[in-house]
């Protein structure tokens, strides 16, 4: 059996310099917020790591996370470490279907037992019958393909936390990965689209340290979900001298001032879209003009409108205010009349003068 | 269900009800209990005038006493003026009271609201030292440790939100919209509502003095 090619020999046969490659090491690393003197041994480590076996599991989904992942910057090194990696079964990229596709996920899971990292996309459906690959359900898939992996990243707000499918009256009943996966270490990479840079720097940071990385209280990456975007955002000048676009066409959006009172979720958004930015660092949604969706928290479909700013209370269908003030009426007006009465009573017994 | 949605929303909603039911509850409890019309000649002609005058003439204390109060009158005035330019004038609470009533304004920069927040806190904290320093002169109750605490806490948590300090921002500002909420909660109930109170006392206590003839 020939032996399997390393990384640096693949990247040496696409062309890739090694001074793009240890570009891409320092890159990673400094965006994994690893000290700059481990670049070389993540570099000599991804250069001698064989090839591991990925399974790819999308459930219910759109297929923009796998969209924004190979759309990236093509072809990039990035895209080159996905294509290193055995990418066993992606049921949107796999040139085999039926039958033969869900053999070779069968002998990926077998082969690699215990080993293989598990990739998901799409929130899970616990109503069975709303979402089956091949005839079995996307719940009895993830917990069979779940059991052997070494750790499995959830990609996207969708596997993350729910995503879309999970929005109110969420009607099939959609979960999470951690919300079924409860003994495998989990990592969170949300975003809907996550941005390809946080997917590809994991699974690197998985491949040279042979961990997982640090991770925050919503398990996902420190690296790149430490920061809120308000705190890196260009416009926040703005904010802080109080000059705000009022609508998407008046002089203030023209001028590039704060989207803060059109919506944008940044203060209580935390991602890398600032600074990292999408299409080879060319822009990110806030630079296009449109406020921050807040597109990597949990359920951010359900908290409130998009365009609601974010101090604004969110009053839902609860008791309303104009209730309360005729309660209040009410009230004081009973209050006054027994108030009244006392008081005639005790006038009335007084001892007359 | 997060902090911060528990905070603006449940939380907010449920105290704005509690404001509204209690202040109109009190209002309407004492206003509805007045005397009957005093029926005898008034010394003043103009005893009725004279007395809502009082309503604008206490707002500054009687010549005999603005050298022993100027400390109080001076700091009240400031955390009066301050705490309602940054209640309405910062652009978080322009958005929240947007999100309620619909009505807009253009806010002020954020180096100002911080600044007129600071400066409220001082007032706040000056206030306090004299009450604890002079408790002769207030005989002050529990009830009035709470108020300051009440109000202190959302100038001190928005303070923080405002400039990014402490915890997490969302935490942060679940705390002051929390904060707020306590404060929204109790002002029926305490001294707070001396917001609605001092109109009717004045005016009560004027034209009762004004009608048996008292200089005031």
């Amino acid at each position: 059996m020939a032996k399997e090619p390393t990384l640096g020999a693949l990247l040496r046969s696409q062309g890739i310099s090694r001074r793009a490659f240890l570009q891409f090491c320092s890159a990673t690393a400094s965006m994994m917020a690893i000290p700059a003197g481990m670049a070389p041994a993540m570099a000599r480590a991804l250069e001698q790591t064989s090839r591991p076996s990925v399974i790819w599991m999308s459930f219910q989904e759109c297929t923009g996370c796998t969209e924004a992942l190979l759309r990236s910057h093509a072809p990039s090194i990035e895209a080159l470490i996905f294509d290193f990696i055995s990418l066993d079964y992606h049921h949107t990229l796999q040139a085999a279907s039926g039958h033969a596709a869900e053999r070779a996920r069968e002998e990926a899971m077998h082969e690699h037992s215990g080993e293989y990292l598990l990739l998901v996309d799409g929130s899970i459906p616990t109503v069975k019958a709303y979402s089956t690959i091949a005839g079995i359900s996307n719940l009895d898939l993830l917990l069979e393909t779940a059991a052997g992996a070494a750790a499995i990243l959830a990609v996207g707000t969708c596997a993350a936390y729910g995503g879309l499918p999970k929005a109110e009256p969420n009607p099939t009943q959609a979960v999470s990965v951690e919300e079924l996966i409860t003994d495998k270490p989990i990592v969170n990479i949300p975003g809907c689209p996550p941005l390809p840079l946080a997917i590809t720097g994991v699974v690197a940071h998985y491949l040279t340290m042979g961990a997982l990385p640090e991770l925050d209280h919503l398990g996902r990456p420190l690296s790149f979900f430490g920061e809120n975007i308000h705190d890196r955002c260009y416009r926040r000048p703005f904010y802080d001298r109080g000059l705000f676009a009022e609508t998407f066409d008046d002089e203030g959006a023209r001028k590039g001032w704060c989207l803060y009172k059109l919506g944008c979720k940044a203060p209580e958004t935390y991602n890398a879209c600032a600074h990292v930015k999408w299409n080879q660092g060319v822009s990110f949604p806030i630079q296009s003009g449109h406020g921050c969706i807040g597109c990597s928290e949990p359920n951010f479909w359900d908290k409130g409108g998009i365009y609601d700013s974010v101090p604004m209370g969110q009053f839902g269908a609860g008791p309303k205010i104009a209730v309360a003030a005729s309660v209040g009426a009410a009230a004081g007006a009973g209050a006054a009349v027994l108030s009244r009465k006392k008081k005639h009573k005790t006038e009335a017994e007084l001892p007359e003068d | 269900m997060t902090l911060l949605d528990f905070a603006r929303g449940p939380a907010i909603h449920w105290s704005l009800i509690i404001l509204i039911v209690g202040t109109i509850w009190r209002l309407l409890g004492v206003l509805v209990l007045t005397r009957g019309a005093d029926l005898s000649r008034p010394r003043d002609a103009f005893g009725n005038f004279k007395g809502y005058r009082t309503v604008f003439s206490r707002s500054w204390p009687s010549g005999e006493f603005t050298t022993t109060t100027r400390y109080q009158t001076a700091m009240a005035y400031v955390f009066h003026i301050a705490t309602l330019i940054v209640v309405i004038g910062i652009v978080p609470h322009i958005e929240f009271i947007t999100g309620l009533t619909g009505a807009s304004w253009p806010g002020l920069p954020n180096a100002a609201g911080v600044a007129l927040g600071v400066i409220a806190l001082a007032s706040l904290l000056a206030l306090i030292m004299r009450r604890v320093s002079r408790p002769q002169v207030y005989c002050s109750s529990w009830g009035d440790y709470f108020s300051w605490v009440v109000v202190a806490a959302p100038l001190v948590t928005g303070l923080m939100a405002f400039a990014h300090l402490g915890p997490r921002y969302e935490t942060m500002l679940a705390i002051h919209i929390l904060s707020a909420a306590l404060l929204f909660a109790w002002f029926p109930f305490g001294k707070l509502m001396h917001a609605f109170w001092f109109v009717f006392s004045r005016a009560q206590s004027g034209v009762a003095y004004a009608h048996k003839g008292v200089r005031i």
